[in-house]
């Protein structure tokens, strides 16, 4: 009685979720983007440290579409995109779910720097499409959606917001603790989506390092409303360096006593042809939580695993 | 023995040789980042919060509770004792400790208290109770077109608002979760 209570609740949720999911649809075959759909259940997800996949027999869920997308990119596809159900173990909150739906894009030939400007086209066709002009009002706080967006990179970020540097922070392996308890509550306050760009190398395991200041990876995360709902990288394409930043990760995953990834080793020798690009990764259920004015990730999705 | 993800609003757990209880539970995860478990703890003794955060690796120890079933006896001096029946072991718990609950406590009401090792912290009531109103106004024709409820008071001083139809010496009934006035009791 209750499960049935909480699903004519979501009613309203559920239609500006699905009107927004055929907006983002709409944005991408507008721009000559080809629709892909790549397998859920892969040999292995990418190895990054603190991602976590779930098993399923004897191989794994996907925890995003990057590998294969990838492997698209390299084979000829210019302009890629992908609504689809991710899943990652162990991430449970009012922002997380397991199992969520993950829009993913490719596009060669650009940098992350065009990319974030893609990111602004996209969210504010969505918004039209939705019937905002300009603004979104989002747990009581105006979201001011005219460009251009506000940009600081993550150093500039510690400089402003943390008592300490990030090269302090990494080395004292206080980053995330900082990130989410001094410098993400200061970005609720700005009135405009917000870029934080550049992060650290050990912190972009596919991202290229930025040419001008080799400890920063060319990495970006969009945030609104003080959600995080998307991460964009310039793509590496160097094999070698791919190679040893996911060894690098296999070696942090198994010190931190997690299940090793086997190495892509087919994505590795197509990376070779793929050329520059730039990709970005948003929360769909998190994007609705904002057009919908939701104060949780239960909110915009039909069913929770609690609920089943 | 909890893990970081068993973390949740509610857990009783042990730190430093003192009970916990968590207050407020945040789940967070920078991108590409750890697990983070914002907590806001209470001192199940003292009263006393503080924040932390926990990562992915940490363990905890429950913290060692029990409830028993006891009667409550009599109050002095802001004491409130109640009894083991079984055994007659009898303990006290101050007004603080009881919180709300001292609004509830009639003679020999059984309620379970509970306790961290040998020392009583706190008591759960029954989800009803049924109370003698000690104080009502006189119901009159025509009151009721102002509202349907008037205010009363029971034997243990607390006050709420019930029923107009409610009288002094009746038995009311009384939702400890809420407070609030349920229905007269026929005896």
């Amino acid at each position: 009685m209750e499960e049935t209570w909480n699903l004519a609740r979501k009613r309203d949720a559920l239609h500006i979720r699905a009107a927004m999911i055929r907006a983002i649809r709409r944005f991408f075959i507008d721009r000559d983007y080809l629709e892909v759909e790549t397998p859920s259940r892969i040999p292995g997800p990418a190895p990054e440290c603190h991602i976590d996949a779930i098993p399923s027999d004897g191989w794994y869920l996907h925890t995003s579409p990057e590998l294969c997308m990838k492997r698209l990119l390299a084979a000829g596809y210019p302009r890629i995109f992908q609504v689809t159900k991710c899943f990652r173990g162990g991430e449970r909150g009012s922002l997380h779910i397991p199992e969520f739906t993950l829009l993913e894009w490719y596009k060669s030939g650009i940098d992350y720097r065009r990319m974030m400007e893609e990111c602004e086209e996209l969210i504010i066709h969505v918004a039209r499409s939705l019937g905002h002009e300009g603004k979104i009002n989002y747990r009581g706080r105006e979201i001011d959606i005219q460009t251009p967006w506000e940009r600081i990179s993550v150093k500039n970020a510690f400089k402003r917001y943390s008592p300490v540097s990030m090269k302090k922070a990494l080395q004292n392996d206080l980053f995330d603790e900082i990130m989410v308890s001094e410098i993400e509550p200061r970005l609720v306050g700005t009135k405009r989506p917000l870029f934080l760009y550049d992060y650290p190398v050990v912190l972009g395991a596919l991202a290229r390092v930025k040419k001008t200041d080799p400890q920063v990876a060319e990495r970006f995360e969009l945030y609104m409303g003080g959600l995080e709902l998307a991460n964009a990288f310039s793509e590496l394409t160097d094999v070698a360096e791919q190679r040893a930043r996911f060894e690098e990760e296999r070696k942090n995953r198994r010190e931190s006593g997690k299940a090793p990834y086997p190495m892509p080793e087919k994505f590795l020798s197509e990376l070779a042809n793929m050329p520059e690009s730039s990709g970005t990764a948003l929360g769909v259920d998190r994007l609705a939580m904002i057009f919908t004015d939701s104060a949780s990730i239960d909110d915009v999705v039909t069913f929770t695993p609690e609920e089943l | 023995m909890y893990n970081a993800s068993d973390l949740r609003k509610n857990l009783k757990i042990q730190i430093d040789g003192d009970p916990y209880v968590i207050v407020e539970f945040t789940f967070s995860k920078p991108g590409k980042g750890q697990s983070l478990y914002r907590c806001k703890l209470k001192n199940m003794i003292n009263g006393t919060q503080f924040e932390r955060t926990f990562r992915a690796v940490e363990t905890f120890e429950p913290a060692n509770l029990r409830e028993k079933k006891m009667q409550y006896l009599y109050e002095e001096d802001d004491q409130y004792c109640f009894m083991d029946t079984e055994t007659y072991e009898q303990i006290y718990l101050t007004e603080d400790q009881l919180g709300d609950a001292k609004n509830y406590m009639s003679d020999n009401l059984d309620v379970e208290i509970l306790f961290f090792g040998e020392k009583p912290l706190g008591v759960t009531l029954p989800n009803f109770v049924d109370l003698t109103v000690t104080k009502a106004e006189p119901w009159a024709k025509g009151d009721s077109v102002t509202g349907r409820t008037k205010p009363v008071e029971v034997e243990t001083g607390y006050a709420l608002q019930a029923s107009p139809f409610v009288e002094e010496g009746e038995k009311i009934r009384i939702d400890t979760r809420t407070g609030e006035y349920l229905t007269r009791v026929k005896e």
